[in-house]
């Protein structure tokens, strides 16, 4: 347990990650601070639901960016993006973008966003 | 690196990068695709349903035979969701574990991959087990996937995503086997590496589930 703030995955012995795959890892103090920055956000998410600003215009929107805050956070620093190859990031980053663009497409055919529904 | 890869007999590719990595975020990507197709016919079905119980909005007289209340369990979703974002952290520190197998300082528990992988696992467990009782008590208060069409998509989608977090715990019990049988070593930290990737991703999932499905009207 000596100097876990220096905690890290870079290993010269690991031939897989050798392999152009990562260069660099998080530490262990910032996955202590990602896990405590994911936890605070979700405890405002429920906070902010029992609130009367549940019925504010701006609850749909406040709530999706702290969705995709988390989203990213976890992507990033847990998955590795942020410090792996481009071509996984390719790989996720495309995908979801056409996944989001359906999902949006679909919503605005079926009359989502027309406040009928 | 190249006695590391030597050593371990990785044959070489043509992009320089593992092909079992490659595909596992192919697969991710897809999966990306399946479950926003999913998240999108809830959305599309959302407040439609003509008969309750509903999620968030009591259903009253006559459209209901009896009063109906919200049927959604926020304290018991988010409980399960902060357990599945601490099995994240577990995961991530079951990886650097084997990838720091014998190091100076990586003897006690930060070290032990067999502790942080079964701590993942048994936190999706608990995941699951929360969801298991989430379903009943929908069942008991007389939502089904046949109810309504909040029931169809609701069961649909999260039914996936545990199904997904079923198969991500048996394949942390099957490391988890593997480490106790020969212990895992730093050359098999892309084993670990692939299915934590595997595993973060039904976590960001869910992060999108609790959100859309759980907390918006």
């Amino acid at each position: 347990m000596a100097d876990h703030d220096s905690f890290t995955h870079t290993n010269p012995d690991i031939d897989v990650h050798a392999m152009g795959e990562v260069h660099e890892h998080p530490t262990w103090k910032q996955y202590k601070w990602v896990a405590v920055i994911l936890t605070l956000i979700t405890v405002v998410e429920v906070w902010i639901y029992y609130t009367p600003f549940k019925d504010s215009p701006l609850f749909a929107p406040v709530l999706l960016i702290m969705s995709a805050v988390k989203f990213a956070i976890v992507v990033l620093f847990y998955m590795h993006l942020k410090y792996d190859h481009k071509l996984f990031k390719a790989l996720f980053t495309g995908p979801l973008i056409i996944a989001m663009s359906t999902l949006l497409a679909l919503l605005f055919l079926f009359g989502k966003f027309s406040g009928k529904h | 690196m190249s006695s590391a890869v030597a050593s371990h007999a990785h044959p070489p590719t043509s992009t320089g990068l593992d092909h079992r990595k490659i595909a596992i975020w192919a697969f991710i990507g897809s999966e990306c695709m399946l479950f926003a197709s999913l998240i999108s016919t809830y959305l599309i079905y959302k407040g439609r349903s003509v008969v309750g119980p509903f999620p968030h909005e009591a259903c009253l007289p006559p459209i209901c035979v009896t009063a109906l209340k919200p049927i959604l369990n926020i304290p018991v979703t988010s409980f399960s969701t902060f357990v599945l974002l601490m099995s994240s952290l577990a995961m991530v520190l079951a990886l650097a574990a084997v990838e720091n197998r014998g190091k100076p300082g990586y003897e006690g528990i930060l070290g032990s991959s067999k502790f942080w992988l079964l701590t993942t696992a048994i936190l999706g467990t608990t995941f699951l087990g929360c969801q298991a009782y989430e379903f009943t008590s929908f069942v008991h208060e007389g939502l089904t996937i046949r109810t309504n069409l909040f029931g169809s998509s609701f069961f649909t989608l999260t039914g996936f995503h545990g199904a997904h977090v079923t198969a991500g715990v048996l394949w942390l019990l099957t490391l988890l086997s593997i480490d106790i049988k020969r212990g895992l070593q730093p050359k098999d930290a892309l084993l670990v590496d692939i299915s934590a990737l595997y595993w973060h991703f039904v976590d960001v999932v869910w992060i999108a589930i609790f959100t859309l499905v759980y907390l918006i009207k």
